[in-house]
């Protein structure tokens, strides 16, 4: 089981340095070398999931440790489901650094699986969850196709049109992902935010507590709104929408990170 | 070796010489079957474009073969063989395969890193392929060609940049809103680059065209060639509004777009980007506005920069290029070579199959009555001893080694392999079982 998440962790770290070196210099042959180094990694994460999901009989994602592992595996599937899509070049260079170190901090985290508490037996547990962590991955995602719009339209304005420039995708494609991301983020951020309120009312007896995690959610979501109504309404598009989405992702990863070790609340694994 | 080039290209000749010695459409096949008719040549392939023309011959006696082809180009196409002469160029041996190899990927074109070439040079080939016209030689040479070709395009990059100012200006429209197909195009004022410009535009996609001309009718004019619109003059700032992609040229002697008429162009727009190419000196265009977002203003020596910086790359990938053809080339002399070999091989085997057969038969002479079982015992033992022998020489000529040029020089005058009787024998081509032998 250790041993799963270990070896999880190389591959991504041997695909985060291959997609470092396509930076400067690619080919098909380390493109592919990426995906089937992330491949792999991927199938060695899903194996611990699984196997900690049948010693403890819920769905890992009780304590920091196995959040962020299931966060991280969230954003591979979606950067697979994204490469198979739209074959963004150079994405995995872009995505692969951003899975390594939450798998790093993941790693760091003490990894023991506790009997889980009776306030979080429910079955909305999964639903809630696993809502909440495919909409961040998407928000993920969505900022790192965004830094790559702004690299990319860096070199077009500056007129410097070297070898990442044209191995980078162009600027439509990347805002039109962004978008993409974005909009099925926003849903799946929505109904998280809903299930876990409906939830909080069977078990806590009230639907909005002002939990922080809760009062974070609604700030990110609010965040999410502004981007998607200034792009609808003002044609916020391009690079204020790469910038709008990056600071969403420093939202997300404040509400996921920051308010646990910060913060506390029911949200909180340290008890 | 037996192989030689002679042509001409846009180096050595201009374009008036160029066509009249083209071999296009029937002239091809008239002239492959004349050069086959001498019975020097074995096996041609015309190459004929319209930056070359050039015969690539298989034959046996490539000195004669040098001034019978000159000859015989000059009377095909009806022109002064001395005025032909001096825009000839003839290759031979290792020169030829280095020829072969940089026409075939791109690096004696006018364009180094052109992709056409290849195309054509893969027609040429098949061409005389499918009609016997080529030997075994020519036919390695052109495959190895081809594969050298593709090597080079992987390994370098030498055929990835824009290297012309339309061609910059399409790859950048393609950066920035990949799909051409879906967007808009303004031609503003004319000129013969800006046409040039759109045209490359039109032809790789886009399809919503206007033409908005200071003279109307010029407009129309233009607009009907691209199958387009015209539009009028005075109107083009509300235009723009549905214009992504603007080539401007107009010779107007001051800016006729500023930057806070272009923001208010964009709040329309809902901001969705535009492209503005500024190909007019002096420039049209306010060059502050490509600091508004979603706008990207390039003009002419923005453009040019592009090119440059490409042209540049492309001569350090052509240096690289450049490495992997002497390699090549290198290659292709050892299988060569060892096409030598196999001759000599043979000889040494028929010199010491005579020898023992004589000798067989003097001592069968001399033994009288001997029985079958015996008779075969003895044959079987000379047999053995003299392959024994002949061993070791034989690996050592099929052996891939530097100095086999004088190792068969040496075994040919030991044994007196070029005696009258076996030149001939060397002459001959080898039959197709001998080369897979050779090859293994």
């Amino acid at each position: 089981m250790v041993i799963l998440f270990e070896l999880a962790l190389t591959f991504y770290f041997a695909a985060t340095i291959v997609g470092v070196v396509e930076l400067f210099k690619s080919s098909r042959a380390t493109t592919r070398l990426l995906l089937i180094l992330a491949a792999v990694g991927f199938g060695f994460h899903t194996a611990n999931i699984v196997t900690r999901f049948i010693i403890a009989g819920h769905l890992p994602i009780t304590n920091m440790h196995e959040a962020s592992s299931f966060f991280s595996w969230c954003i591979v599937l979606l950067f697979f489901y994204i490469e198979y899509r739209y074959k963004v070049g150079l994405l995995g260079s872009f995505i692969m650094p951003v899975v390594f170190l939450i798998m790093l901090s993941s790693s760091i985290l003490p990894r023991g699986i506790k009997p889980l508490s009776p306030l979080l037996q429910s079955s909305w547990l999964a639903v809630h969850t696993i809502l909440a962590f495919l909409g961040d991955a998407a928000f993920a995602m969505a900022a790192g196709i965004g830094l790559m719009y702004l690299v990319q339209e860096h070199f077009v304005k500056k007129k410097h049109l070297g070898s990442l420039f044209q191995r980078l995708p162009s600027l439509q494609s990347l805002d039109d992902i962004n978008y993409r991301l974005i909009s099925i983020g926003f849903p799946l951020l929505t109904l998280a935010i809903v299930t876990g309120s409906i939830w909080a009312e069977s078990a806590l007896g009230s639907y909005w507590r002002w939990d922080p995690k809760e009062t974070w959610s609604l700030i990110t979501w609010f965040i999410y709104v502004f981007v998607l109504h200034a792009r609808l309404r003002a044609g916020w598009r391009g690079r204020k929408a790469a910038y709008l989405s990056i600071i969403g992702f420093l939202a997300v990863i404040f509400t996921f990170f920051g308010v646990n070790l910060i913060l506390k609340g029911y949200h909180s694994y340290l008890q | 070796m037996r192989l030689l080039i002679t042509g001409l290209n846009h180096k050595t000749a201009p374009v008036e010489i160029r066509e009249r010695v083209a071999f296009d459409g029937p002239k091809l096949e008239k002239g492959l079957r004349g050069l086959l008719e001498s019975p020097d040549i074995e096996g041609a392939v015309i190459l004929s474009t319209c930056n070359r023309v050039e015969l690539y011959l298989q034959c046996a006696d490539p000195e004669r073969v040098r001034h019978y082809v000159v000859e015989f180009l000059a009377g095909f196409h009806g022109v002064n063989q001395q005025e032909l002469a001096k825009h000839l160029y003839i290759y031979a041996d290792d020169e030829a395969v280095r020829h072969v190899f940089r026409v075939a990927s791109s690096l004696d074109s006018m364009v180094v890193g052109e992709p056409q070439i290849l195309g054509q040079v893969k027609d040429a080939f098949e061409y005389s392929l499918k009609r016997r016209y080529t030997g075994v030689l020519l036919n390695k040479l052109f495959k190895k060609a081809i594969s050298v070709a593709k090597r080079i395009r992987t390994e370098t990059r030498i055929a990835e940049n824009a290297v012309s100012i339309s061609y910059a200006a399409v790859e950048l429209a393609r950066k920035i809103f990949e799909d051409l197909s879906e967007k808009t195009f303004m031609l503003l004022g004319a000129g013969e680059m800006a046409e040039l410009a759109a045209r490359h535009l039109i032809n790789n996609g886009v399809r919503d065209v206007a033409v908005a001309n200071r003279t109307y009718e010029r407009g129309v004019e233009l607009a009907r060639q691209f199958c387009g619109r015209a539009v009028r003059f005075e109107d083009f700032k509300e235009e723009l509004v549905h214009r992504d992609i603007i080539i401007c040229s107009t010779g107007a002697p001051s800016y006729i777009l500023y930057r806070k008429e272009m923001h208010a162009i964009m709040k329309k727009r809902k901001h969705r980007p535009v492209f503005i190419i500024d190909i007019s000196v002096p420039r049209n265009i306010d060059p502050e506005i490509n600091r508004l977002d979603n706008v990207y203003l390039y003009d002419v020596d923005d453009l040019q920069g592009v090119v440059d910086a490409n042209i540049t790359g492309r001569k350090r990938e052509a240096e690289k290029a450049e490495d992997i053809v002497n390699e090549e080339v290198v290659k292709f002399r050892r299988w060569l070579e060892s096409l030598d070999a196999v001759p000599t091989i043979v000889a040494l085997r028929s010199f010491a199959e005579e020898i023992k057969q004589a000798e067989l038969r003097r001592l069968m002479n001399r033994l009288g009555e001997v029985d079958e079982k015996q008779k075969r015992l003895i044959e079987t033992t000379v047999s053995a001893v003299v392959n024994k022998l002949l061993h070791p020489p034989t690996v050592a000529l099929k052996d891939d080694r530097e100095d086999r040029d004088v190792l068969i020089a040496t075994i040919r005058t030991l044994y007196g392999l070029d005696a009258p009787k076996d030149k001939k024998n060397h002459r001959q081509e080898p039959t197709s079982e001998e080369k897979e032998g050779c090859n293994r």
